[in-house]
């Protein structure tokens, strides 16, 4: 329990895929300019990255582990999390409107996410057993919705900013991003002090 | 050499597993697309503004060819054209779009309105409310930060001498800035016809009222005296024109002592 726990809140605060692994940061500076845009794609992301885990777990250890093929891992990932994601959307549309018109339009953009590879891969790099992945997953997931949320207020604030010409537009949102990840620095050790 | 072999044959696999599943898939999960839906979608103006009440125009249509709703003049942007098409597609009757563009019912200009306090907050209608009612003296007058020239989708509204004004030409009646105004200022009002309108909505008592703003409503009940349609009331020291009962004669404008009844005639060239 208590690993879960840990690796929940590493994956959450101290390793926070936007601020401290720099993934993700196309949709983490596209959508975040409204928080419920953020907020569904936020959730998207969750769902994709537990789904791509779910499945591309097996497929590394009984198919391409076994037969010493993990350098195979991109290539195959990205085809298999492509595919599922369509998949889903597919069924999603047909069987649950509601979450498919919340989901829908920000599914196919992290089909090919550099986030949603990465936990994938970075779950086998730090050899997690299944349920310590799914965990992670869900973790970094969440992050990413935190890194979100938060910067979406950090936005909102800078419309009603007098900004000077030179920094007005993206200067001023990738400035602002990197004070926040700095301030996501301040986790640095608050898990190994917690749990040891 | 073998292991490359492997590597082919496993990747390929994945590859036409992927293939035949998402095609097996999309046949076997396709979702009936309502055409009448679609073709009524066609004939409306695509602004998804909701002034229908319903969600964007692709709801509308959808409502329309469910039959939730049999009105197919909810469309204002679209107005009577649009009515029409829908009812040509629907078979259902073209309804009569009145024609609507709204007005901010305020004359409180720098120079008309007095100021009580500086405010440098952020500049939001919104915000500023919150501060003793706004910086000017008047708690019910436009403050001009312009919420409603964010909100419009036709950049119909703009800020002239510190308060918004709305270019009727341009107006598709949506409504978005009568639900953003924080005031609750602007109005919808019947285009290409004369009617008088009060431009005030000061509820204060008339002493009150001319210590705030030069052309604010004082309620001193004239208009209503010399109103033949009997379309003028006065609610709270304030007066109100019932537009359907005006005729636009003009009595009132004409009888008003501080200039807060104007007789106009929205979208018509002057």
């Amino acid at each position: 329990m208590k690993i879960f726990l840990s690796i929940l809140l590493t994956a959450i605060l101290t390793e926070n895929f936007v601020l401290c692994k720099f993934l993700g940061i196309c949709p983490f500076l596209g959508v975040s300019k409204k928080l419920n845009t953020a907020v569904g794609m936020s959730a998207a992301v969750i769902f994709v990255m537990a789904l791509a885990t779910a499945v591309t777990y097996p497929i590394n250890k009984y198919l391409l582990a076994a037969n010493d093929l993990e350098y195979l891992q991109t290539i195959v990932f990205i085809l298999v999390i492509a595919a599922l994601v369509q998949l889903v959307e597919i069924i999603l549309k047909k069987f649950m409107p509601p979450l498919y018109n919340a989901l829908g339009i920000y599914l196919p953009l992290i089909t090919t996410n550099c986030a949603v590879l990465g936990v994938v891969i970075l779950n086998i790099t730090k050899e997690y057993n299944f349920a310590q992945s799914m965990v992670n997953s869900v973790g970094a997931g969440l992050g990413f919705m935190l890194a979100m949320v938060i910067f979406s207020g950090v936005r909102s604030r800078l419309e009603n900013c007098d900004i000077p010409k030179f920094l007005q537009g993206l200067p001023i949102v990738l400035i602002s991003a990197s004070i926040v990840s700095v301030s996501f620095m301040g986790f640095t050790g608050l898990v190994e002090g917690i749990f040891g | 050499m073998e292991s490359i072999i492997i590597a082919v044959i496993i990747v390929s696999v994945i590859g036409i597993i992927a293939a035949v599943g998402l095609t097996v898939a999309s046949k076997l999960f396709a979702v009936p697309v309502d055409e009448k839906a679609e073709k009524i979608r066609e004939c409306l103006p695509g602004a998804n503004c909701g002034a229908c009440g319903f969600s964007g125009c692709d709801g509308y249509a959808a409502a329309l060819s469910k039959g939730d709703t049999t009105d197919t003049a909810l469309c204002a942007p679209g107005g009577n054209e649009t009515a029409k098409a829908i009812g040509e597609v629907t078979g259902l009757a073209a309804g009569d779009v009145k024609p609507m563009a709204a007005v901010v019912l305020c004359q409180g200009h720098n120079i008309n309105a007095v100021t009580k306090l500086e405010y440098q907050g952020v500049k939001s209608c919104r915000m500023a409310t919150q501060i003793f009612g706004g910086p000017k003296e008047c708690i019910y007058g436009c403050l001009g930060f312009g919420d409603c020239v964010a909100a419009c989708d036709f950049n119909a509204i703009s800020i002239c001498d510190g308060i918004a004004r709305i270019n009727p030409f341009e107006c598709k009646a949506c409504k978005k800035c009568v639900r953003t105004c924080p005031k609750g200022l602007i109005e919808l009002m019947p285009l290409e016809e004369t009617r008088a309108a009060v431009l005030c909505k000061n509820h204060d008592k008339g002493a009150v009222t001319r210590k705030e703003c030069k052309a604010g409503c004082i309620g001193c009940m004239k208009c209503v005296k010399v109103c033949e349609a009997g379309a003028v009331t006065i609610d709270r020291f304030c007066a109100k024109v019932d537009y359907t009962k005006c005729t636009g004669c003009g009595k009132c404008h004409a009888e008003c002592p501080v200039g807060a009844i104007d007789v106009i005639s929205l979208g018509v060239k002057a």
